[in-house]
């Protein structure tokens, strides 16, 4: 345990940048922190430091290959005694992407979530127009709610005719 | 499963107590596990065998999430139980008697459309409840309810969009989707059906009332039945009790195949 707390801090900060080195597997540009399902990074008082994760989907296959691999980055970067914790609540959604994940997401070529899922709009829009990743037109139409992943849907663009997929707002 | 007896006030009695409430407590929360583990086992089957692609996608997608559910629900109830079960243990190396998911979830698939009507009535349901456990006293319930509501909110919106396409729909679609309805409806009464179990854990502020949820249920259900223009089928008395572990045939089938390789091949890893 650190007594500086500025050193505690750096090492805190540090841990949050292996954390970005870890990548989603079914969506390899994103890091779990464009995710946004890293919760915290603490000292707790034994001088552990404690990483909370939370998952995507309750069934997502990707949420034990994550923990896996955190788990591992964590060993090999001289972190092999933090804590990983599973914290459900509250719930992720698609409100917790990071803006430089959604960019990610659009350079990737899937549509990022539009509506915010704190709003009452985003079950009500559910058929709203999509912007194609690949063309920026607004003229889409969804082929099906859900998609090859529990976390995206299905659309194709009318005007470069090219399917894609959308992240889904949820 | 054994009857309650008589409490006299005495230190033993009130051991007894706490034991009963562990086990309405676990009860419970397996019966929530249950239904939705078994629901998802029966969409499974259709993965190869959908009559479109973008739907089989979808009820593999529905099945996965309910699986995900399952799977906290199962280890929450393994952790009450206190015997050392963990969610493989008890969701492969149980017998259909002690399985505790509502009847309807373990009935057949049939066509599509019935799918689709099973589907929505468990959903509809489930969002109901969601909606009220995710306030329950229970913290580590509620939390897994909330999870759990975002997920089932999409499931509904596809099953009563589907359940609107098929009802109002050409002749052929309405008819078979009528008759899974009168098929399906009898098992319906099960779900606000409320024993010794529901009123324990509604008297502990853990579960919500089963009558304001089936007001709720009854009115959601209406207003899609409307949409898709189909007749409500009469009410049947109450002769289902999957959730005390009394099933129909199918669940043993059901069962075999979802346990056979965890009982033919104790300790298989991937």
């Amino acid at each position: 345990m650190s007594a500086d707390p500025l050193a505690a801090l750096g090492s805190e900060l540090q841990l949050w940048s292996v954390l970005e080195t870890v990548l989603d597997p079914e969506i390899p540009v994103l890091s779990i922190v464009d995710l946004g399902i890293v919760r915290h990074v603490r000292r707790a008082a034994d001088g552990a430091l404690h990483i909370g994760l939370t998952p995507t989907y309750s069934g997502c296959p990707a949420t034990e290959v994550i923990r896996a691999t955190v788990r591992t980055t964590l060993d090999a970067a001289g972190y092999g005694d933090a804590v990983l914790e599973e914290v459900l609540s509250p719930p992720w959604t698609s409100d917790w992407l990071t803006e430089q994940g959604r960019a990610k997401l659009a350079a990737f070529g899937i549509a990022p979530p539009e509506v915010p899922v704190s709003s009452p709009r985003s079950l009500a829009h559910a058929r709203q127009a999509v912007r194609c990743p690949r063309c920026g037109s607004r003229a889409s139409e969804r082929v099906s709610e859900f998609g090859s992943t529990p976390c995206k849907a299905h659309y194709r663009c009318a005007d470069c005719r090219e399917p894609f997929d959308y992240f889904k707002c949820l | 499963m054994s009857a309650t007896p008589a409490t006299p006030a005495t230190p033993a009695a009130s051991l007894q107590g706490t034991t009963l409430q562990i086990d309405a407590h676990c009860r419970y929360v397996l019966r929530l596990a249950d239904t939705s583990l078994v629901l998802a086992q029966r969409l499974g089957e259709w993965v190869g065998h959908a009559p479109e692609l973008e739907e089989e996608l979808a009820l593999a997608n529905l099945a996965l999430d309910l699986i995900g559910q399952a799977r906290l629900l199962l280890t929450y109830a393994g952790e009450l139980e206190g015997r050392g079960r963990d969610e493989d243990a008890l969701a492969f190396l149980r017998e259909p008697t002690e399985f505790l998911n509502l009847t309807l979830a373990e009935q057949p698939n049939g066509d599509f459309g019935q799918t689709i009507v099973r589907q929505w009535l468990i959903d509809t349901w489930q969002l109901c409840l969601y909606e009220r456990l995710a306030a329950s006293s229970d913290t580590r319930l509620a939390a897994i309810a909330a999870k759990a509501l975002k997920e089932t909110r999409y499931h509904q919106r596809f099953s009563s969009g589907w359940l609107v396409r098929l009802g109002d729909g050409t002749a052929e679609s309405r008819q078979r989707v009528q008759r899974a309805l009168d098929e399906l409806w009898r098992f319906s009464a099960e779900l606000f059906a409320v024993d010794q179990v529901d009123e324990r854990m509604h008297a502990a502020g853990i579960a919500p009332s089963l009558t304001e949820l089936a007001a709720e249920w009854s009115a959601r259900i209406d207003a899609d039945l409307s949409a898709a223009t189909l007749r409500r089928p009469a009410a049947l008395p109450y002769p289902w009790q999957g959730k005390r572990g009394v099933h129909t045939e199918h669940l043993g089938y059901l069962l075999a195949e979802m346990q056979y390789l965890p009982r033919s091949y104790p300790g298989a890893r991937w």
